[in-house]
């Protein structure tokens, strides 16, 4: 069974249409990236889904329930981390982590989750003290502590240094080895090539494309081959870059790459053919 | 798997859970302590020092005593309405609302934490009070059983009614800066027409009956009836203490600030984004 089923999902703000009937299907286990530029329905379509939001139409089974009537029992199942938080600045890492572990019928050890997140340094510190990337971490612990089976992540490495971001995502592959579920949003490319099995780009409210990060808007039928030689720097887009190399025997050949269309330029081509 | 076999935390576990951690923050809130919390306290000496003198026709009783007694119900308005309103508020924009509505964690869960709080503090808040009129402008406290009795009573009837009128006009407020102000106005205002600030015998007729409608009137009346001698009772409006009115008029505005509460309160401001 899919731990979460969306199809013909819709949602209006007023006027606005935000989302536009949008399908999904994520199974147990997998890393769901759902990208999309600010507007396209991204933060509402992931609201639904962790029962925040009311939708005007179409069906959604998150874990089996429907999350708009999902009880306590559902709500204990899932872990939810939330952008930009500044609550419990007076409370130290360690109290609050522990605090939330007791809603749980089935939490993890929170010490081992603070450390697990990279903040045993910082267990004995007030919230209000943390930096940015630190304060994101201990929302992450939170959100994990529970021992979800699902794990919604809102842009969790907004602030992060580069190596946090490092440690974040072992976490998350470690998570992910354990057989968590987990739906990512981010405005990170690399992130999401880097963490999700599968992903969907949103734009104006609709899926326009679905994939892995490998293939997604036809990203494996075209590649780009470069070389330096005599003449300077060339750059080629093809289908079929063999038949280029075959060509290429010429003195001074250097700097020889052939690589797949970047992820980011597939996005941007794809969140422009949705406006 | 465990986890499905594994009982949630009971509602009133969570609750009780919830209401340690509420007392933690805000008594971690150094400046709030100091200066919200000790408010009451402070007008109360100055009040009191100012108007330090025999209360007329009454020789036994001093104005300042009188005073001390009535601000009591301001020390459970502050505690009570004030910063469970502007409180809610700021659990509204600082996330802590949106992350307890991702848990298993009840709507009723996180308003007994509240209750908690408030009970609390609005004990501390009248044992600070108490003490300053005791002390500072010798306040006799009752000995006898039944004024205590009393006492509970307006006490735990007060506390609710305005802890749940502090949570439905918790949803007029849009952000906490603003909650400030908009619990401020209508506390400041009752504390003059109620008698609590001002001798209520020496308020306009119109005033009384206004104030009359609000609970605050009524509770002042009730803490008076506690700690001062019966014959103060002829200076109230009624030349009475009036329990009995007392009672059915706080009571009336728990049942009313309860059907507000449940109609009002909301996990998140739901304004579309």
């Amino acid at each position: 069974m899919a731990v979460i089923e969306v199809s013909e999902l819709r949602k209006a703000y007023g006027g606005h249409t935000a989302v536009d009937g949008v399908d999904l299907r994520v199974e147990r286990g997998e890393v769901f990236g759902l990208l999309g530029p600010n507007g396209a329905g991204k933060t509402t379509t992931v609201e639904i889904l962790e029962g925040h939001r009311r939708r005007d139409g179409g069906e959604v089974r998150v874990l089996g329930d429907d999350p708009a009537t999902a009880g306590r029992r559902w709500r204990s199942r899932l872990g939810i981390v939330l952008q930009s938080t500044t609550d419990a600045p007076e409370l130290t890492v360690r109290e609050f982590v522990r605090h939330v572990a007791g809603y749980y019928p089935a939490p993890r050890d929170p010490d081992a989750v603070i450390t697990q997140c990279g903040l045993a340094e910082k267990a004995g510190a007030k919230l209000r003290t943390l930096s940015g990337g630190q304060r994101r971490r201990v929302d992450v612990a939170l959100g994990i502590v529970g021992n979800p089976e699902l794990l919604f992540l809102d842009e969790p490495t907004t602030g992060f240094d580069p190596e946090a971001r490092r440690q974040f995502w072992t976490l998350i592959r470690g998570l992910a080895a354990d057989g968590t579920t987990i739906v990512l949003t981010s405005h990170y490319l690399d992130e999401v090539e880097a963490l999700a099995g599968r992903l969907a780009v949103l734009a104006g409210g609709r899926i326009v494309a679905e994939g892995t990060p490998q293939d997604i808007g036809g990203r494996a039928g075209e590649s780009t081959v470069s070389w330096r030689d005599s003449d300077g720097v060339h750059r080629v887009a093809t289908p079929d870059p063999s038949a280029l190399l075959a060509t290429l025997s010429r003195p001074g050949l250097t700097d020889l790459r052939v690589e797949r269309r970047s992820l980011e330029d597939v996005y941007l081509d794809l969140i422009g053919e949705g406006r | 798997m465990t986890t499905l076999t594994a009982p949630l935390p009971s509602t009133l576990h969570l609750g009780l859970a919830r209401g340690g951690l509420e007392l933690k923050q805000f008594f971690r809130e150094r400046e709030a302590v100091i200066f919200t919390f000790t408010l009451p306290a402070f007008i109360l000496l100055l009040l009191g020092s100012i108007f330090d003198e025999p209360l007329d026709g009454f020789p036994g009783t001093d104005v300042s005593q009188v005073f001390a007694a009535s601000m009591i119900a301001y020390g459970i308005l502050t505690t009570a309405f004030q910063n469970i309103g502007t409180g809610i508020t700021t659990d509204r924009e600082d996330g802590t609302l949106k992350r307890l509505r991702g848990t298993p964690v009840t709507a009723t869960a996180y308003l007994i934490g509240k209750i908690v709080l408030v009970t609390v503090t609005a004990a501390a808040e009248i044992a600070l009070l108490l003490g300053v009129g005791v002390v500072v402008f010798d306040l006799r406290l009752p000995t006898d059983a039944g004024r205590w009795v009393t006492f509970g009573w307006i006490f735990l009837l007060s506390v609710i009614a305005c802890t749940l009128f502090g949570i439905a006009v918790s949803t007029v407020a849009r952000s906490s800066r603003s909650a400030a102000a908009v619990f401020n106005l209508p506390v400041v205002a009752l504390q003059f027409v109620s008698g609590v600030f001002v001798d209520i015998g020496s308020l306009p007729e119109t005033m009384v009956k206004i104030a009359s409608f609000f609970p605050v009137k009524w509770m002042g009346q009730g803490f008076r009836s506690v700690f001062l001698p019966d014959e103060l009772a002829a200076q109230e409006v009624a030349g009475q203490w009036e329990h009995g009115r007392i009672a059915l008029v706080l009571g009336a505005w728990c049942v009313a600030g309860l059907v507000l509460a449940l109609a009002t309160f909301r996990w998140s401001d739901r304004r579309p984004r």
